[in-house]
């Protein structure tokens, strides 16, 4: 049992140091990362993996944006004016999820994702 | 600043259609809209995440979807590594930050698209 716990323990850190690394470097909350690996290593189910890893991502991304904070890369103003309406936008796209078909949003989405990389890749 | 509210209501969105988190779309939206650099879009990306993450993690508490005790743990095991992403995100070349984030979003629209080919038509 007590074994059990520590090999537990043990998952969790690593997963957390692994989704911190990504989030400071990449600029993400490190969910991408998190909740596949609390499905697959502590059998978690797909919502309780993403309701515990926006909570982990509340102190990850905070202490990320202090951190960079300190290196005098955040530009606060362009911050807010993005993040409070993103949760307008998240109510709304959650809202909407039930409604129709993600497929091809999922798809769409893909292909902005592809088009964002090839801007950064060919200078 | 328009542009930035217009790039936060649409990324909102998405993220709450697709559970993808904001950061992947953020990131590309403040270089790619308000032509931030990519490690001050990062940075910025993440002050913008908080109150996203704030508020979805309220929502799925009221529907009993959040493990606090592991997502405490998770958050202070991950903050320390996100310290370390940091300071590796301003001692690499901006050129190799680029490059390694267009590699990233990239692994994501994999996975989207397998996610989408796996769901069965509406």
């Amino acid at each position: 049992m007590a074994l059990m716990a520590r090999r537990r323990t043990l998952t969790l850190a690593a997963i957390g140091t692994a989704a911190g690394l990504f989030s400071g470097l990449f600029g993400v909350g490190g969910g991408v990362l998190m909740v596949p690996l609390l499905v697959l290593w502590c059998g978690f189910g797909e919502r309780r993996a993403t309701g515990t890893s926006l909570a982990a991502i509340v102190l990850i991304a905070g202490v990320a944006t202090a951190a960079h904070g300190a290196y005098g890369n955040v530009h606060v103003q362009d911050g807010v004016l993005v993040g409070v309406p993103a949760v307008a936008g998240v109510l709304i796209g959650t809202e909407l999820q039930q409604r129709i078909s993600t497929k091809a949003i999922s798809l769409i989405f893909a292909a902005l994702l592809v088009v964002a990389a090839a801007d950064l890749l060919v200078p | 600043m328009i542009e930035a509210i217009v790039i936060g209501l649409a990324a909102g969105v998405v993220a709450g259609l697709l559970g993808v988190g904001g950061g992947t779309l953020f990131v590309p939206a403040l270089t790619i809209g308000l032509g931030l650099s990519q490690l001050d879009a990062e940075a910025t990306s993440l002050l913008a995440i908080i109150p996203v993450a704030l508020v979805g993690a309220a929502r799925q508490r009221a529907h009993g979807n959040v493990d606090l005790r592991t997502g405490v743990i998770l958050g202070l095991l991950g903050a320390a590594g996100a310290v370390g992403g940091a300071a590796l995100a301003n001692a690499v070349p901006q050129r190799a930050l680029e490059v390694s984030f267009a590699v990233f979003i990239l692994f994501v629209a994999t996975q989207l698209v397998r996610r989408a080919l796996r769901e069965q038509p509406a």
